[in-house]
């Protein structure tokens, strides 16, 4: 399978020069690199919230769900538990999930659910037109706070690990190699995995410039130690203009993952003869 | 635009100092309906703003920021992580005595939803633009009125709003009404999205000087105060609970003459009436009348002239409060109708549509018995075209020869299905 086998006719409706672009041709890439590799596509759902980034799901040629804003992990870990074979990858904005589903997120990773996340921070409401999210520096000037927001920003990596993420890495939309190992990684880790993708927004955020001064690849960091990746994932803090910002993998452990110990589910492989009849007694049972 | 705007509001000496008609001192300015929305919550003078940005309330939260920051509102602006928080907020600063206002829509109403009976509950006089909006699923960010019509047992009072004018002017009416110590409830201020939020059309904005002498300082009799505690929201068990909705119910029934008064009240300020509860047009000896709210109602007065032209006897009913429903002053316009189409942008799946169900409802115990028959159209944003409302009156003139279908969905696409 090419890369180019994932696209789809809807029309792409993103800002020429948007982040989400790397995000989309990223994950392309990785789909179609994993479906080679004995990941069939077929069995990867795809689910996004509501923002710029949600449109995603409409340029990838792969089973999805758009849910409404905030809501991407509910439904992601409904679909997850339904039938856990499949690959469950969520796409959300920090907007999505750090405001309106901050608490799905957070239960997400102390769950330690089989689940990819990628956040497509790009730290402004896009869609909206440009007010400030939970990620906008402190003093952002946004078309909600015209004197600057006067909270300081949340640090998701930070906020993943210590909720109980299992993998936690950070790419940026330009570096799109590392992005794309980042979201492989993720994909086949077990347990939830979280991807922080700073996600140049060009017509309300435009970071390029300070990004590409500041970001640099952690190298040789113990990503088995929790101390060590609080410790980096707290070098920056999402404020500061020349803080350098470490990219690449903070964490990575194993433990049980939701869907395994999840009680009272037998996985059960029916043909669809079987699976007819099952859904018939169910059926007679409840009428 | 905005600072231009803002400050041709704010001249010396009130126009009735200097004995001027008041109607003509303010000239038109053509600005963005949310703006003037904006511009009317700025005369209302609150002191907390919360909001969450959603399309296509957006404009109005952000101008309202602006105004905060430039110091041209004395108002604390609370930005927050949902609609739910904002309504919030606002029930925690109300409680304290503050006058509050907040703006949502759709999906964001419907995340309030909790809250929305709180706020009434607790007889808390908050006012809400709502920039009407679809709700998914399918996802729609364009105008109908499936989310207000939706929360009409919430408790709220509901004001639907013609054009921009109309809701800069009942936005103002809005606070009055809601703080009036009798009523003491709260007012959702209902305008389509897009059509009126982000149209700019000519608008006289209010004078704020005019706008507090109509508008006193808001001053309720019971808040939180320490030196005289007392518990919002507290429990109210099976002996009492039906007492607090039936006052609540009492307070809605009120609110009907109260409503009336002050678009009177309004209009002897402002020189500008739009009926109280229910308006009309042409409808005096119209056979045909048509009932509806918002902003399609220029598009069918539009429609009910040229249908005149060729002696069709059409007329139109305009509900501009639509909680409380005006059951008398209906029954009333509508006396000599010979049937009554009703037009809704919402539809109520498994039952019939908002609006149609409440009209039947108001005429069958009465002695006026036109036939009612309903029509859903405009639905996520699709355009209400005159073609749509002469096809409507054509339905109409044949059901007064004996009803076919009480409620159907106008110009569905029936080849797409």
């Amino acid at each position: 399978m090419k890369p180019t086998d994932l696209g789809t006719y809807a029309k792409n409706t993103w800002c020429p020069g948007c982040g989400n672009f790397s995000i989309l041709n990223a994950m392309r890439a990785v789909l179609a690199q994993l479906d080679e590799e004995g990941l069939p596509v077929e069995e990867v759902v795809l689910v996004s919230g509501i923002g710029c980034h949600g449109k995603i799901v409409d340029y990838l040629n792969v089973n999805s769900f758009y849910s409404i804003h905030g809501r991407t992990l509910p439904v992601a870990t409904a679909i997850k538990l339904a039938n856990p074979e499949r690959k469950v990858i969520c796409f959300s904005g920090d907007g999505d999930c750090l405001a309106e589903g901050l608490d799905h997120l957070i239960f997400a990773a102390k769950r330690n659910i089989d689940i990819t996340l990628i956040l497509h921070d790009n730290r402004v409401y896009g869609l909206t037109t440009g007010q400030y999210t939970p990620t906008s520096p402190q003093g952002f000037k946004g078309k909600s706070t015209p004197l600057g927001s006067a909270e300081p920003p949340m640090n998701p990596p930070e906020l993943m690990l210590v909720s109980g993420a299992t993998y936690i890495a950070r790419g940026y939309t330009h570096g799109i190699d590392l992005l794309q190992r980042l979201f492989k990684e993720a994909i086949l880790h077990k347990g939830f995995s979280f991807v922080d993708v700073l996600q140049v927004c060009m017509t309300y955020n435009n970071l390029y410039e300070s990004y590409n001064k500041c970001v640099y690849e952690m190298k040789g960091n113990d990503t088995s130690s929790f101390d060590e990746a609080l410790r980096l994932s707290r070098s920056w803090r999402y404020d500061g203009p020349d803080a350098p910002i470490p990219l690449g993998r903070f964490y990575q452990v194993d433990a049980p993952s939701f869907e395994e110990v999840f009680p009272g589910f037998e996985l059960v492989d029916l043909d669809e003869a079987k699976r007819e009849k099952k859904i018939s007694e169910v059926l007679e049972r409840m009428i | 635009m905005m600072k231009g705007v803002a400050s041709s509001a704010s001249q010396g000496q009130s126009p009735k100092a200097r004995g001027e008609k008041t109607t003509k001192t303010l000239g038109m300015k053509v600005v963005e309906g949310s703006y003037a929305v904006a511009h009317a919550v700025k005369c209302c003078r609150p002191d907390v703003i919360s909001a969450y940005p959603i399309t296509p309330q957006t404009h109005i939260v952000e101008h309202l920021s602006q105004m905060v920051a430039n110091g041209e509102m004395d108002s604390e602006f609370l930005t927050v992580d949902s609609e739910f928080s904002a309504l919030s907020v606002l029930v925690g600063s109300s409680a304290c005595g503050g006058r509050c206002y907040s703006s949502t829509t759709s999906q964001g109403l419907a995340l309030m939803y909790e809250v929305l009976y709180n706020v009434s509950g607790m007889r808390l006089p908050i006012v809400m633009n709502v920039a009407n909006r679809a709700l998914g699923a399918p996802l729609n960010i364009w105008n109908d009125q499936q989310d207000s019509i939706g929360a009409r047992d919430v408790g709220w009072l509901q004001i639907y709003v013609e054009d921009v004018q109309e809701a800069v002017d009942a936005t103002l009416q809005a606070y009055k009404i809601a703080e009036d110590p009798e009523i003491m409830t709260p007012t959702m201020v209902c305008m389509d999205g897009f059509i009126l939020t982000h149209v700019y059309e000519p608008v006289k904005l209010l004078d704020q000087e005019l706008a507090s002498e109509f508008l006193p300082p808001f001053a309720p009799r019971s808040i939180l105060d320490t030196a005289d505690p007392k518990t919002f929201g507290a429990f109210a068990d099976p002996s009492t609970y039906t007492e607090f909705r039936y006052l609540q119910f009492e307070a809605q029934n009120k609110a009907l003459a109260k409503i009336e008064r002050t678009a009177r009240e309004f209009e002897e300020t402002f020189g500008r009436f739009y009926g109280g509860l229910v308006d009309s047009y042409r409808a005096d000896d119209a056979e045909i009348v048509i009932v509806t709210l918002g902003s399609v109602i220029g598009t069918i007065k539009d429609a009910i002239d040229s249908m005149r032209a060729e002696g069709k006897k059409v007329g139109l009913v305009k509900v501009r409060c639509y909680r409380p429903f005006p059951v008398a002053a209906l029954r009333e316009a509508l006396k000599k109708a010979s049937i009554i189409a009703v037009l809704e942008k919402d539809v109520s799946i498994g039952g019939e549509a908002g609006l149609l169900a409440d009209m039947k409802a108001a005429f069958y115990n009465s002695s006026i018995h036109p036939p009612i028959i309903g029509f859903t159209a405009g639905l996520g944003g699709r355009d209400i075209t005159i073609n749509d409302i002469e096809k409507l009156v054509k339905k109409a003139e044949a059901a007064m020869k004996g009803i076919e279908s009480e409620f159907e969905f106008l110009s569905l696409r029936t080849e797409i299905l």
